[in-house]
């Protein structure tokens, strides 16, 4: 299958304009950038609005957009599990309960909040392999996107990491948090207008939702599912063997609803950033509210085409198909690449090739403003030179080596999305084992806020154990049929899951639970170290309550919060 | 700090005039539109975001700030 776009003068003329707005965001904030707060926190002023938009930009990365309209392919509407319980109890917890003490207790990141509550090692070990991860990331980012410009555009490989990277590195560089908040927020509506045509052409040449429906219905059917399972959320939850996901009802709620969301949504710097660097407290507690409200609604752009494609893949009238991988396998991955260039003619083509370019970037540029604030305050500041005292030239110096540290990030990226292009199994390898340090901390953080018992020696050996018992899980467990290392087993395997994605949210569970036990009876055992002063602005029984009152009452987070409760319950009861 | 509705406004906008003009220049290509079942998809796009861009810029400090100083 032919994978390559032959793109006209008018697609490459939308791409250029949109660089050039790109640039000029970043240029025209520059002159604010006196400050390492300024660089590093967008000097904490911007509004809820943005900051929400922005909230929801940094987490529909280019990676998110493609894996999840193949997974519309591959597991229909039960894709949605990732938005509606997976996303929106968190982040109505995150805005709710835990955005006060993130943003009152005058933290600059979630490490440091960690230092302010706990102690140093904890936040020295979050801190580093935070860094760590989020370069990690922003390189694998980098190389998925080098690649697909090569298979699609044709493009070479080293030029469009290059290019990439310098467009990433200028607009971060010269206007820092701002500019990469305020590009997200540009990118979040170029995502959104530049699918649109393409999620509608889709849904009409299927016919519709009912179209849909029936036209998947025979080929469901075959694989020996239900007919509606693919539109279906619920429904066919009541084992794991009747949907295509191989997850029960408890393992989606407990998994992927509780133990996963919470803690990549409500642990996650990179993304509470966006909220912490709102104008005030009742902004940055909206921030996540106003972000799960298109969040609710991305499934539909994204998810639904994907599904419908199922439809075409098995109508030969339509000549739609996938590229398939060596061993002869579809790339679902590719399902919204082969979407848009079936139904856009140049253009609109050239919008839609925009909107993945700026997910790329936006997804690039969250990662580097995460990593030079964390790399500024939680390791240079705490490890390499401390304050001074003298606010003036400390100022400076660390707007310097915030502003090194962001070239310093990009640098490094390049590096590893080459290391990730010659052995892209360690890569898969090392993101996996990373993203088990959300589960731990999460358990950790949640200890911290809401009972003022726990201490540091508690939360460090938490933060180590869980995640050794991740490492553990995954080394002694495999999803059935793996024939790789990277999926686990490298231990010996005692367990096979059905799917990798069992696997991922049984990891999750049990480092989860090693981590808030450990951090309990440790609590226990140890003495408190922090006075309740200490603690005040930071533990829930310390701090004095919220007061609302002076705000109008539809603009208060609870009421936000109980809107986005009831679209969500909507949805979910529409799609049941 | 500068107001971001004005360069989201003032971008879809010159997304929406690009994009328009190349809709109307191909009017009756129908070998084009094919794929897009036979819809103009430049057009209708085109036009519905110079709206969406036009709007974002009349509500965008600079040009309420503008509007004002010209009453005034």
């Amino acid at each position: 299958m032919d994978t390559k776009f032959v793109l006209g003068g008018i697609d490459y003329l939308i791409m250029i304009v949109y660089f050039i707005f790109v640039l000029g965001i970043g240029w025209a904030l520059k002159k604010y950038m006196k400050n390492a707060s300024a660089f590093l926190e967008a000097g904490r002023s911007i509004p809820a609005w943005v900051a929400g938009l922005a909230f929801i930009s940094t987490n529909l990365g280019a990676l998110e957009v493609m894996g999840m309209t193949g997974s519309g392919l591959k597991y229909g509407m039960l894709t949605t599990h990732f938005y509606w319980i997976g996303a929106v109890p968190a982040m109505l917890f995150l805005a709710l309960f835990m955005m006060r003490f993130y943003y009152g207790s005058k933290a600059r990141s979630v490490p440091e909040y960690l230092k302010l509550r706990f102690d140093e090692k904890t936040r020295g070990l979050n801190a580093i392999l935070f860094a760590v991860m989020t370069i990690l990331a922003s390189g694998i980012s980098m190389y998925a996107l080098a690649i697909l410009l090569e298979n699609v555009l044709g493009w070479n490989f080293n030029v469009s990491i290059l290019a990439s990277a310098a467009i990433v590195l200028a607009y971060t560089y010269l206007g820092g948090l701002s500019s990469a908040i305020y590009n997200e927020v540009l990118q979040f509506f170029i995502i959104i207008i530049g699918l649109l045509p393409m999620t509608l052409l889709v849904m009409k040449d299927v016919g519709g939702w009912s179209g849909l429906q029936g036209g998947l219905a025979p080929i469901v059917e075959a694989r020996g599912f239900a007919a509606d399972t693919w539109t279906t959320t619920w429904k066919y939850t009541g084992s794991g063997g009747a949907n295509p996901l191989g997850v029960a009802w408890y393992g989606i709620a407990a998994g992927l609803g509780f133990v996963l969301s919470f803690g990549y949504w409500c642990t996650n710097f990179l993304i509470v950033q966006r909220a912490m660097a709102a104008e005030s407290n009742i902004a940055a507690r909206k921030t996540p509210l106003i972000g799960a409200i298109p969040k609710m609604f991305i499934p539909f752009l994204i998810i639904v085409p994907g599904i419908a494609a199922l439809v075409l893949l098995n109508d030969p009238t339509k000549g739609f198909a996938l590229p398939l991988n060596e061993t002869g396998q579809p790339i679902y991955d590719y399902t919204i690449i082969m979407l848009l260039k079936q139904y856009l003619p140049a253009g609109v083509l050239g919008l839609g090739i925009t909107a993945l370019l700026a997910s790329f970037m936006s997804g690039m540029a969250g990662n580097v403003s995460a990593f030079n604030t964390v790399w500024t305050y939680d390791i240079y500041q705490s490890y390499i030179r401390p304050l001074t005292g003298n606010h003036e030239l400390d100022d400076k110096h660390y707007l310097k080596v915030g502003k090194i540290s962001t070239v310093f990030g990009v640098v490094v990226s390049i590096g590893a999305a080459y290391i990730a292009s010659k052995f892209g199994n360690i890569m898969d390898f090392l993101q996996t084992i990373f993203s088990m340090i959300n589960a731990p901390l999460f358990a950790v953080i949640f200890l911290g806020m809401f009972w003022k018992r726990s201490t540091g020696h508690a939360a460090f050996t938490g933060l180590l154990a869980g995640f050794a018992v991740a490492l553990l899980h995954h080394g002694l467990t495999q999803p059935m049929g793996s024939d790789t290392l990277v999926k686990g087993g490298w231990l010996g395997v005692i367990h096979e899951y059905p799917v990798e994605m069992a696997q991922n949210f049984w990891t999750a569970i049990y480092a989860f639970t090693t981590s808030t036990l450990l951090t309990v009876i440790i609590s226990l055992l140890t003495k408190r170290v922090k006075s309740d002063a200490e603690l005040d602005g930071l533990v829930y029984s310390m701090t004095a309550p919220i007061n609302d009152d002076e705000v109008i009452w539809y603009q208060r987070p609870w009421f936000l919060a109980l809107i986005v409760a009831v679209i969500c319950i909507i949805l979910t009861i529409l799609f049941w | 700090m500068i107001d971001i509705r004005f360069p989201i406004g003032l971008m879809f906008s010159v997304f929406g005039i690009i994009i328009t003009v190349y809709g109307l220049t191909t009017i009756g290509n129908d070998a084009m539109y094919l794929r897009s079942l036979n819809i103009n998809v430049n057009l209708i796009s085109g036009i519905c975001m110079l709206i969406f861009g036009l709007v974002m810029l009349f509500f965008s400090d600079p040009v309420k700030k503008w509007l004002k100083n010209r009453k005034a």
